[in-house]
């Protein structure tokens, strides 16, 4: 039962870290990021790249490859996204998805298709720690712990305190006045994809470190976002909420129904929430109406 | 027109059995994209729920065929009315819901359908997916690409008149009239839920039909045929064709089901190409996630779109493509 809970826990904190990204870009920018899964599985890619070409040691491949994934947030933003703002929401929607397409496609083209473990590449140790009677959790999990909680505590502190948080937040509530009172759209927007790919490509490179990567770690990334839009797409409690919900859900329709269900959990989650409360449970109700 | 007819009537005359397969491949597209471009194009409701209705379809003719011995009479117009029945449950949330949020209840409903489906298939022990006989039609069996052309060709011409009438008539005028404004549309008289649930039926079943032909075809239904990357190509053909256009429909479809085939084409006119041959399913992903890109950021408009623009710089008296397919 313990067990159940810190599973429960981890799988929790993965979809957070996850749906962050969901929750960054569609607060800034009203753009639906479906390529986020695809974006994750990238920085994982990036880690097993790192990990076979530069002698950095685990700690230095792991904060390589997600700097390197900031820089690619920023990048598809200016290069593709910057294309898409003011569009229908249809084509900005479906530009995220042909990207996340070509970004599958690449990665195979590049890394195979075969599962890659860049954990042992990097010899990452793969220990696990006792807790209370019979619960285990592996130290990559805690990993994934603290950088869930380190992660929202900066996103808080960015967006209610810092300089460039607030100027995001007003070019979410209005873009247009948000321009006019000299703020750069364009720099806000790429400095939400970049953070948000950074979030992302964390979650990816730590789930890759334990389960190793191979194409269907976007949909990890992919199950993530019924957590962000259950929670309510543009809040961030909302979304550790929702990954919660989640996470719970699945572990106990795996555990107590059948395994197959783990795929399909979110998006039944998904479904009854859009049917009772489309907005989430912390969204902004007005946002509905706007879309 | 007459023209036209004869052409695709000639067509398996001369044709290679993998130009007749393409030939249907095209066909079937066909249905699923003008049955999805009513509900975009013209009623203006997002889907991504395709690959769930073409599975519903294939997997009613599984069902229906394998547990209780149904015949092709039985289970087309059964697929059709588990398409529309399915159509009330996908259209359901745009009552409620727009845009970016109704996109992603058709995509969440996609995975539940694909999911009751492969549970189907692991209770009935059919591991890797059900095998389907071909249908016997007054005591002809369908088997050859040839056969089936003809099947094909008319259930895509159906698809299409069914699309031209409705649009047509006071449904396709009031999915319009939704498209354009949903307030206006309402106060004038339109019932906007009525009209909008009928769009998804219609779609529904449609695809649903489009789907079950499909599972005849290939003669084996399974839940991974109908990934969500299949959702993505009905879209990208709509788009691709150009919105609102039935002629657009058609015009995507024929491009998006040729399009891996070209590029097979291309990679093996490159030296080293038989190393590329594992790869061929990721160069076709990345290609065609360029040209979807390609398309949404410079000819938004698709293929009638393009068209549109360059007759209306060089030959101002061309028929205006748009203005004919919306007849």
């Amino acid at each position: 039962m313990l067990q159940l809970l810190v599973n429960v826990i981890v799988l929790g904190a993965i979809y957070a870290l996850i749906a962050s990204g969901y929750v960054l870009i569609y607060r800034v920018s009203r753009v639906l990021n479906l390529a986020h899964g695809e974006l994750m599985m990238l920085g994982a890619y990036l880690l097993l790249q790192t990990a076979t070409s530069l002698a950095f040691g685990a700690t230095g491949a792991v904060a390589f490859a997600a700097l390197m994934s900031l820089l690619v947030g920023a990048l598809v933003y200016v290069f593709l996204m910057r294309w898409m703002t003011g569009q229908a929401v249809l084509a900005a929607v479906l530009t995220t998805i042909s990207f996340g397409i070509f970004l599958r496609g690449l990665s195979v083209l590049t890394w195979g298709s075969q599962h890659h473990y860049p954990g042992k590449l990097l010899s990452v140790p793969n220990v696990s720690f006792p807790i209370g009677a019979s619960a285990f959790i592996s130290g990559v999990s805690l990993a994934i712990l603290a950088v869930t909680i380190v992660s929202y505590a900066a996103l808080f502190g960015l967006l209610r305190f810092g300089r460039w948080g607030v100027r995001m937040r007003a070019c979410g509530q209005n873009p247009l006045l948000a321009a006019q009172s000299g703020i750069n759209l364009h720099t806000i927007y790429a400095l939400a994809w970049a953070i948000s790919t950074f979030t992302g490509a964390l979650a990816g490179i730590l789930v890759s470190l334990e389960t190793g990567v191979s194409g269907s770690l976007a949909l990890i990334g992919l199950k993530a976002f019924p957590a962000a839009l259950v929670g309510g797409l543009d809040s961030l409690v909302g979304a550790m909420l929702g990954s919660l919900i989640v996470a719970a859900a699945e572990v106990a329709a795996i555990q107590y129904v059948s395994p197959l269900l783990a795929d399909v959990i979110p998006f039944v989650i998904l479904i009854v929430m859009l049917a009772f409360r489309p907005w989430g449970f912390f969204g902004t109700r007005e946002e509905l109406d706007r879309v | 027109m007459i023209g036209l007819f004869a052409l695709l009537l000639g067509f398996p005359l001369i044709a290679s059995q993998f130009q007749l397969d393409l030939a249907n491949q095209v066909f079937l597209a066909v249905i699923g994209s003008l049955a999805l471009m009513l509900l975009t194009g013209y009623a203006g409701q997002i889907s991504l729920g395709h690959g769930g209705l073409l599975a519903a379809g294939a997997y009613t003719v599984a069902i229906l065929s394998k547990d209780f011995g149904a015949s092709f009479w039985v289970t087309i117009p059964a697929s059709a009315l588990s398409g529309a029945l399915l159509g009330v449950i996908f259209g359901f949330p745009s009552l409620r819901l727009r845009g970016v949020y109704l996109a992603v209840s058709t995509l969440a409903l996609h995975f539940i359908v694909i999911y009751l489906g492969t549970e189907y298939e692991t209770h009935g022990s059919y591991d890797s997916g059900v095998i389907i006989t071909p249908p016997v039609l007054l005591g002809y069996s369908l088997e050859s690409p040839r056969a089936w052309y003809f099947m094909m060709l008319l259930f895509a011409v159906l698809a299409w008149l069914v699309a031209a009438n409705l649009l047509r008539s006071k449904t396709g005028r009031a999915w319009r009239a939704i498209r354009a404004n949903e307030t206006v549309a309402e106060a004038l008289g339109i019932g906007v839920s009525r009209y909008k649930l009928l769009a998804f039926v219609v779609t529904s079943s449609m695809t649903a039909v489009a789907g079950a032909l499909f599972g005849y075809y290939r003669g084996f239904v399974s839940g991974e045929a109908f990934s969500i990357f299949i959702a993505i190509q009905y879209a990208a053909m709509i788009i691709i064709g150009g919105m609102g256009s039935l002629i657009g429909a058609v015009l995507g479809a024929v491009f998006v089901t040729a399009f891996p085939y070209f590029i097979e084409y291309l990679l093996f006119m490159l030296p080293g190409a038989d190393q590329a041959a594992n790869a061929l399913f990721a160069v076709n992903y990345a290609a065609f996630g360029v040209v979807m890109i390609v398309f949404l950021i410079f000819e938004p408009g698709g293929f009638v779109g393009l068209w549109r623009r360059i007759a209306n710089r060089w030959v101002t008296s061309a028929p205006n493509v748009v203005a004919v397919a919306r007849t």
